[in-house]
């Protein structure tokens, strides 16, 4: 259970004579993915609050807050030690884009979808809240929207006008943020070339003032991500489950003295 | 089964006729107050689709609430009426007739009120057409991997085919009670029996069909509730993922459906005098049931625990540690005693044989088994991978509004049958005698 091997979310991670039933995905050019250095990481949160402000997260306040309806698709996670609370580990967990996704494949109308890059789309218009998905994945990572949360001004005009506001009802999480992606893809087409490593920078990894996070495609053998996954660090949360996950983080070292 | 020789097919119609005479005012007031817990069920379900589910008290991580504990409890009190009616018709057990048709009547209203339930816990309940396969120009199909598209084929399978049963059964019935009525009376049920005048070509049908209906309600016993188990066993949650689900789920499925006949049963007994038709003896053998069906449950308990020590999975086995002795151990207790150890009282004839005692009994077993379902459907989920999202939850007013509104409207459906229709199949109570005397001679 602790000693599974690093399966990425590409055909090489797949075993179809061990464990796996279905076939891998074909990706089309990309398969986007992050790694996460626990080394790095502060614990300040930067990153999720930049979250909130690139997809106008819904802000749910202390009541519902307490009720375990927090809409944060990054957060920062803290484990500790118990017999010493000084030693303090940060885990930012965000949608880990699976490649086999449990969410996938129990929405029945298919509104968790796997896109050609491999990105875990999230359709919100064919979303019919059935939470099916939130109750599957075990990062539990996605959010739900209880209710149609408020932007009273002048908290309405710091909205991003590239990013759907998700309405009552409809599942939503992390998307790698698809826009900056869309329009990383636009900005190539239109240069008539692929988009370059280290082009595509989501909120996260754009404010984290210690680069912590690294985003790029995986299936490019040069790319960062790529050589960053060959870590002997690398590792996924919950590698045993075999969702093949596409955020692979970099364990924390730690020497006593 | 003596006693029952003794009634003359003139009884029995007398008998059964009897509850279908002008009621009290007893009645109207509990079909009074029935109504109200309706409309409050009704008004929560509008607020909630009005502001938004987070009405209820769900969250992540626990994101399903009393919403779908109550769908899994309505399909499970669905069960042992099909199995009553339809399994042990072809087995021939006699004793099933009395309680046949009150039983099947449960089938077809829990299926109703369960099917109700998807519905309410939808995050956006007006497009619940999405999951219908329908020919649409986008070619969108819904997710056949799905355990919730299974769920939709198989509940309204078995409520298409629990309902035909149920129909067919009663027409032989009807026509008895339109041969007697008068007035407008009369001509409902002229309809309703669909011209159905006793000839022997009519009984050659009728007992056909009876049959291959009760042969097609049989699987659907087996293959609904193993279907609803799935909507738990084909995820990766720490308590769902096993593959003991189906057949515990199809076992505590008629453990709760057998404890809901005999509350029925009994009030109705009394209140209608049928404890000529109705007897200790048929009571009796519920209970014989009921104890084999909590064997089942209780080893099913056992055996989950063992697949978690045996999985070596330190998250399955917190996962049941946390069950027993966590936030939810008292819901958990309460599940064990009343599945699986207060059902073992009915090895004991003077038990099983006094009303008192059936009735209490049943009712704890039904509340165990709603408390199952609590366990499964919260526990799991409250307390699975990552601590960070280990959470608790708390059914809300509105909540228990629709659960008011649920139960009131089981109820209400029943009493309003029991009513205005023969609550016991006349002709399976003359088949029974015939097939007695038959034997005696």
């Amino acid at each position: 259970m602790w000693e599974f091997p690093l399966t990425l979310p590409l055909p090489e991670g797949y075993n179809n004579k061990v464990r796996d039933l279905y076939p891998s995905h074909e990706h089309n050019g990309y398969r986007w993915a992050m790694v996460v250095d626990l080394d790095r990481c502060i614990g300040c949160a930067a990153c999720a609050v930049a979250c909130y402000a690139e997809n106008n997260i819904g802000i749910v306040g202390e009541q519902q807050l307490i009720a375990g309806r927090e809409m944060a698709w990054l957060q920062v996670q803290r484990y500790q030690d118990p017999g010493r609370p000084e030693k303090v580990i940060f885990l930012p967990m965000l949608c880990q884009h699976c490649d086999n996704a449990p969410c996938e494949s129990v929405c029945p109308v298919f509104a968790p979808h796997h896109s050609k890059e491999g990105l875990n789309n999230q359709i919100y218009n064919r979303c019919i809240g059935t939470r099916f998905c939130s109750q599957d994945c075990p990062y539990k990572v996605r959010r739900f929207n209880w209710f149609t949360w408020q932007w009273p001004p002048p908290l309405n005009l710091q909205l991003n006008p590239d990013v759907t506001v998700r309405s009552k009802g409809v599942m939503e999480k992390c998307s790698f943020c698809v826009q900056r992606i869309k329009e990383a893809h636009n900005r190539a087409k239109n240069e008539g070339r692929a988009i370059r490593d280290g082009e595509v920078q989501p909120a996260c990894v754009q404010t984290c003032p210690t680069g912590v996070f690294t985003f790029g495609n995986l299936m490019d053998p040069n790319s960062e991500v790529s050589r960053k996954a060959k870590d002997k660090r690398a590792y996924q949360v919950m590698g045993y489950l075999n969702t093949k996950p596409a955020v692979i983080y970099l364990k924390k070292v730690v020497q006593e003295i | 089964m003596s006693q029952e020789f003794e009634l003359s097919y003139g009884e029995i119609d007398y008998t059964v006729l009897g509850s279908l005479r002008r009621p009290s005012s007893g009645y109207w007031l509990l079909v009074g107050a029935l109504v109200l817990g309706v409309v409050a069920g009704a008004i929560c379900w509008a607020y909630q689709i009005a502001v938004g589910i987070g009405a209820g008290g769900q969250n992540i991580p626990v994101a399903w609430g009393t919403y779908l504990i109550n769908f899994v409890f309505w399909v499970g009190i669905a069960h042992s009426g099909t199995l009553i009616s339809a399994i042990l018709h072809l087995f021939r057990a006699g004793w099933r007739n009395p309680i046949a048709r009150a039983a099947e009547t449960m089938t077809v209203f829990a299926v109703s009120i369960a099917g109700l339930f998807p519905f309410i816990h939808l995050g956006r309940v007006w497009l619940v057409y999405y999951m219908l396969p329908y020919p649409n120009q986008r070619n969108l199909w819904p997710n056949f991997q799905s355990p919730l598209v299974f769920d939709m084929v198989a509940i309204s399978t078995y409520l298409t085919v629990s309902s035909l049963f149920w129909y067919t059964g009663l027409l032989p019935d009807l026509a008895v009670v339109r041969d007697r009525a008068e007035g407008l009376r009369r001509k409902i049920f002229t309809v309703l029996s669909l011209g159905w005048t006793g000839k022997h070509e009519q009984w050659r049908h009728y007992t056909r069909g009876y049959l291959f209906f009760a042969a097609l309600a049989t699987p659907l016993v087996v293959s609904v509730h193993s279907v609803v188990s799935w909507d738990f066993a084909l995820s990766v949650v720490p308590g769902w993922h096993s593959t003991i689900f189906a057949p515990y789920f199809v076992a505590g499925a008629i453990h709760s459906g057998l404890a809901m006949v005999l509350t029925l049963m009994i009030p109705l007994r009394k209140v209608f005098n049928f404890e000529r038709i109705v007897t200790v003896d048929v009571l009796e053998n519920v209970a014989k049931t009921i104890i084999f069906t909590g064997l089942i449950v209780g080893y099913a308990y056992g055996v989950e625990y063992f697949l978690a020590w045996y999985s070596s999975n330190i998250v399955e086995q917190e996962a049941f540690r946390w069950r027993a002795m966590g936030a939810y151990s008292l819901e958990f207790w309460i599940m064990v005693v009343c599945n699986s150890l207060v059902p073992l009282l009915f090895f004991i004839k003077r038990i099983r044989r006094s009303i008192a005692w059936l009735f209490g009994i049943s009712l704890l077993v039904n509340v165990g088994m709603w408390y199952e379902r609590f366990v499964i459907i919260i526990g799991g989920v409250a307390h699975g991978f990552i601590p960070h999202a280990w959470g608790l939850y708390r059914p809300s007013l509105i909540e228990y509004g629709i659960m008011l509104g649920s139960f009131s409207l089981f109820f209400l459906l029943f009493v309003l049958f029991v009513k205005h229709f023969p609550s016991i199949s006349m002709t399976e109570m003359k088949e029974t005698i015939q097939e007695e005397a038959a034997h005696a001679g």
